[in-house]
């Protein structure tokens, strides 16, 4: 119990710690941050109108020192209320993290543990079997982890897109459909969705398998490993019931670190496929200068990795026990 | 420590052995092999206490994995045989020949063991529950989780632990708890062979009287036979029935324990002895035994003890000594005020006649000199004894 | 209970130096007998040596003039851009920037990792639980929409400040698995040895701590590079920084741009990337050596030689 209040309290601290480093963001920029944005709005052509009132309440400028101005800040947040962004004015910040974050999440979540559970159990045999295949196919697999996302979506744009028309090009889904949730569009997601997706599970899958296949190994050569295979217990049973079960815990904890990542990584091979997730938004915002909608999306994935990780940590909590011990 | 169990009930007087490891030899493979386990013969006796001892890296712990078929890569073994003969009669089973599922089920059900440190052998993410049913199902998958229950209650009320502690984990078992815990899963199937390996060394002094105790009040109540495996001479010699020394891989001594702790013919098993402070004696300075023991990776010429041996002389470094009866009854031994003498005594101990006594040693497989038949109680000095 | 004189040496952890030493000499045998290590090794060496020397062969990797969009051919073996630039000149140039920036936030943040990680754990009380939450947070919070903005806010571009703004991110993975190791290690008897008998504690943790721990932070250091490069490709990619530096990534952001996809002008991207990817293998197939040098169970299978004729007439009288 003291296990999962200890996290919930983490968690709370680190989300206060990226809410506070996004206040900071904006005013990294030398001199009044509202007043340069509107001169470089300014030379995309004209702001909209009553945006630099915007911006000094966004900002909390209006108010006095800095703290006051934090506070603010704090209260807006909690609210959820971003302001409006200046782009794609007048819509809410939060109605454009809508309807682009879910895109974003259900491409994320299904290839993060597609590829976890692929490549631990791939890593899981490759260490239990000890073959000169297995063993050898670790090293292309190595070769996809260094690969960069971005470039193997390229690649299989390329391949599946441009050469053979497999699959499309661009977006989350047909432009022409309505979402809504008939079968023609959610094909039509899926079959959008699959290029990222399988870039992303493709680029993963090495890693889970290396770290699961080292894991493996190490703790075959244990000591409680060996005394079951003496009891004369079946080996399936001793994979999976010994071995593995304490071999995955470490892949567990990185499963957690790693989803910071593979955000980071997703949000360039969103600008691949034009997909519109949130990586998406955030590209357009800075291409715009649209600090109300950085902002927002900034907190928003900060939110939804920390939760992610919450999640798995309590998790990690159910399965090894020894997190219950009294300290 | 004297156990207050009595032992001698299952002293055997017959030889109905029940298992056989024959020209058994073990090696670590590698870029350079080592032989740890050289041609070792050995048997064990229905319901007796075996002893091996021996020091760190002599073999004992290996030879106690060939003898039950778990060595591990890149341990293998390279010769020899290990047949079991089941007290219920019929052929004896050759383990080298049993097929995976066969060795399977017969892993456990026969033999068992008793690993030293038992505390890394539990699963630390499973209930012990769930260890014992593993191990209940892997032998007769037809019984109920009652059964299984009910099965590991009473074994861990066997060997002193609450029952309640079986939804329990290891980490919340203390490391004596927990070796009992090993030691109530290695008798679980009933087998009728069990091998403990160091079963106490990680533990301390008081746990170990008591959970050796514990062993033999169990051995009392169901008769299997135990190899016990420790470097502690003195806890063995009190312990076992019949005891083997082992040396660089191969088997120096076996004898009665009672015996051998008296007067023992081997040099090495003189040197451990003396090596032993007395708890309760006269003060005396602590003799050790000089020198390393022999590097397995090469071969050994001649005697594996020679090179420490204070009673070496000629044939020890050309010939292999064979574990054979002791035909002398001489027997030597240091001079503790000086050092470079070498006495040589009769033995106290009419080893010829005690059948069980095997030595591998030149001192003991020719007659007595003639410096020895001519001062027939009287101890002689001499610096090495020539022998024709 | 008792125990004898004699026991079979055991390998503990001595005295610094000596570790030092037999550290190289394992670790050149190692290399030998390790034949992915020493793949990555050469593949590395190989990308260095390009950087190094690669202007002396090729022609100046910015200048225009070649004919535009054309595939690989004998005079431009890699063919060209949408303007008209030679794709291997550009490769070959680009190896050293990127080399610099890898290898450079992997330098910067290793260094903060030990110092924060090692040193946090070895003083230990609240000033370790402190930096350890902060390294925590660090960790937690998603890295590239954290560059992305900072690097945007701080349009200035140039090397120098991206080195460090990926530095500044990445730190955090390396210091948490040292700080562990450093934990394990301080209540070892060596270290508790060499603090009673009055070494300085700056001089225990240099001389006693940090050779036993040199394995992890080269590891460490390695995966830094690597997340180094990709995250720079990555936001070369996006065009955040300096767009005419002459990276590989850059070199994707132009083909990106130019729309090289729709006229399939494979040869002007597909190389960077291999790059990119061949020298992160490079750099990860030497971690794995170091892997199998610190865990030999990690081996690869080699056949064992069982029957050995050394023991042949041994025993049974010779």
């Amino acid at each position: 119990m003291k296990y999962f209040i200890r996290k919930l309290g983490f968690y709370l601290v680190a989300l206060w710690g990226a809410v506070t480093i996004n206040f900071f963001l904006p005013r990294l920029i030398p001199g009044n941050p509202a007043e340069a944005l509107m001169s470089r709005m300014a030379l995309n052509g004209s702001a909209p109108p009553g945006e630099y009132k915007i911006l000094l309440r966004l900002f909390g400028l209006d108010k006095g020192n800095i703290v006051t101005q934090y506070w603010s800040y704090l209260v807006q947040i909690s609210h959820f209320n971003f302001g409006v962004s200046a782009t794609q004015f007048p819509t809410p910040v939060t109605s454009i993290i809508y309807h682009s974050l879910p895109w974003t999440l259900m491409l994320i979540g299904t290839s993060t543990v597609l590829s976890f559970v692929i490549g631990t159990g791939l890593g899981a045999l490759a260490g239990w079997k000890r073959n000169r295949f297995l063993d050898a196919i670790v090293p292309a697999t190595t070769f996809l982890t260094a690969t960069p996302y971005f470039w193997l979506a390229l690649l299989f744009l390329y391949f599946f897109g441009v050469i053979n028309h497999f699959f499309p090009l661009n977006g989350a889904y047909d432009p022409t459909l309505n979402p809504t949730w008939n079968w023609t569009f959610v094909s039509s997601a899926i079959q959008h969705a699959f290029l990222p997706g399988l870039t992303l599970v493709v680029a993963q899958l090495g890693g889970w398998l290396l770290s699961m296949r080292n894991m493996t190994l190490t703790t075959l050569s244990e000591d409680f490993v060996w005394t079951a295979e003496a009891k004369g217990i079946a080996p399936r049973r001793i994979l999976l019931g010994y071995a593995a079960r304490n071999a995955i815990l470490p892949s567990v904890t990185g499963f957690a670190i790693s989803l910071g990542f593979v955000v980071s990584g997703s949000i360039v091979m969103e600008m691949v496929f034009s997909y519109q997730g949130i990586g998406y938004q955030l590209l357009q915002a800075v291409q715009g200068d649209d600090y109300s909608l950085m902002q927002g999306i900034f907190f928003f994935i900060s939110l939804a990795v920390l939760l992610a990780n919450l999640m798995v940590d309590l998790l990690y909590g159910f399965i090894d026990p020894r997190t219950r011990q009294a300290r | 420590m004297k156990l207050e169990t009595e032992v001698d009930q299952h002293v055997s007087t017959s030889h109905d052995v029940v298992l056989r490891a024959r020209n058994v030899t073990v090696e670590y493979g590698g870029e350079m092999p080592t032989r740890a386990v050289r041609n070792v013969s050995i048997d064990l006796r229905r319901g007796e206490i075996l002893g091996i001892a021996g020091e760190s890296g002599c073999g004992k712990s290996t030879l106690a994995f060939a003898l039950t078929r778990l060595l591990r890569p890149p341990a293998t073994m390279v010769g020899g045989t290990v047949e079991f003969l089941p007290s219920s009669g019929g052929a004896p089973i050759d383990l080298m020949a049993l097929g995976p599922r066969e060795l399977r089920a017969f892993r456990w059900s026969k033999i068992s063991m008793v690993f030293q440190a038992a505390m890394n052998s539990l699963n630390p993410v499973t209930s012990l529950r769930r260890q014992f049913s593993d191990m209940f199902l892997a032998h007769d998958p037809s019984m109920t989780s009652d059964e299984c229950e009910q099965r590991s209650c009473e074994l861990l009320e066997m060997v002193g632990i609450k029952s309640e502690r079986l939804n329990g984990f290891a980490f919340e078992l203390s490391g004596g708890m927990r070796q009992r815990v090993g030691i109530a899963m290695a008798l679980a199937l009933r087998p009728e062979v069990v091998i403990m390996d160091e079963p106490t060394t990680a533990l301390d002094v008081v746990v170990q009287r008591d959970i050796l105790e514990e062993i033999f009040g169990i051995r009392e109540q169901l008769g299997f036979s135990i190899i016990f495996i420790t470097h502690d001479l003195p806890m063995l010699v009190e312990v076992s029935d019949r005891l083997a020394i082992m040396y660089a891989g191969e088997i120096v001594e076996t004898a009665p324990s009672t015996l051998i702790g008296d007067d023992p013919a081997h040099p090495y098993t003189m040197g451990l002895q003396n090596s032993c402070p007395d708890l309760r004696g006269e003060r005396a300075p602590l003799v050790g035994i000089p020198g390393s023991p022999p590097d397995l990776r090469f071969r050994i010429k001649g005697c594996s003890f020679a090179p420490r041996c204070a009673f070496a002389f000629a044939p020890c470094h050309e010939v292999h000594p064979l574990l054979t009866t002791p035909m002398g009854s001489v027997r030597g031994v240091v001079d503790a005020g000086n050092p470079s003498l070498v006495k040589i005594r009769p033995s106290s101990v009419d080893r010829l006649a005690v059948d069980e006594w095997r030595v591998a040693c030149h001192l003991h497989d020719a007659l007595p000199s003639e410096a020895e038949m001519s001062h027939d109680s009287e101890e002689v000095a001499v610096t090495g004894v020539e022998r024709s | 209970m008792t125990t004898f004189a004699q026991t079979v040496g055991t390998s503990s952890p001595t005295s610094g130096s000596k570790r030092i030493r037999s550290r190289i000499r394992n670790g050149w045998g190692t290399l030998r007998r390790s034949p992915r290590m020493f793949t990555g090794v050469i593949i590395i060496a190989l990308f260095v040596l390009v950087a190094i020397y690669g202007a002396l062969f090729v022609h100046d990797a910015n200048s225009f003039g070649a004919p535009i969009l054309r595939g690989p051919s004998l005079h431009y073996p890699l063919g060209t851009t949408q303007l008209g630039q030679n794709v291997l000149s550009q490769l070959i140039g680009s190896t050293g920037p990127t080399l610099e920036v890898g290898f450079g936030a992997g330098l910067i943040a290793t260094f903060l990792a030990v110092a924060i990680g090692i040193g946090g754990a070895f003083i230990g009380g609240k000033s370790d639980e402190l930096l350890n939450v902060f390294t925590n947070i660090i960790l937690v919070i998603p890295v590239m929409p954290l560059v992305i903005v900072v690097a945007s806010v701080l349009k200035a571009g140039g090397i120098g400040p991206m080195i460090l703004v990926i530095a500044f991110t990445s730190w955090a993975g390396t210091a948490r698995i040292l700080r562990s190791l450093t934990l394990s290690m301080r209540s070892r008897d060596y270290i508790l040895a060499s603090k009673v008998s009055g070494e300085k504690t700056w001089r225990v943790v240099i001389v006693e701590l940090l050779p036993n721990t040199v394995a992890f932070v080269v590891s460490g250091f390695i995966f830094t590079v690597i997340f180094a490069i990709l995250t720079q490709a990555g936001l070369a990619f996006l065009g955040v920084g300096n767009t005419s530096a002459l990276t590989w990534g850059n070199m994707l952001y132009w083909a990106q741009n130019d729309g090289v996809l729709q006229v399939g002008g494979w040869w002007w991207f597909v190389p960077p990337g291999l790059c990119i990817a061949m020298l992160g293998t490079g750099l990860a197939l030497i971690n794995f050596g170091l892997d199998e040098m610190l865990n030999p169970r990690l081996r690869s299978l080699r056949p064992v030689r069982t029957v050995s004729h050394e023991f042949d007439g041994e025993s049974a009288g010779n």
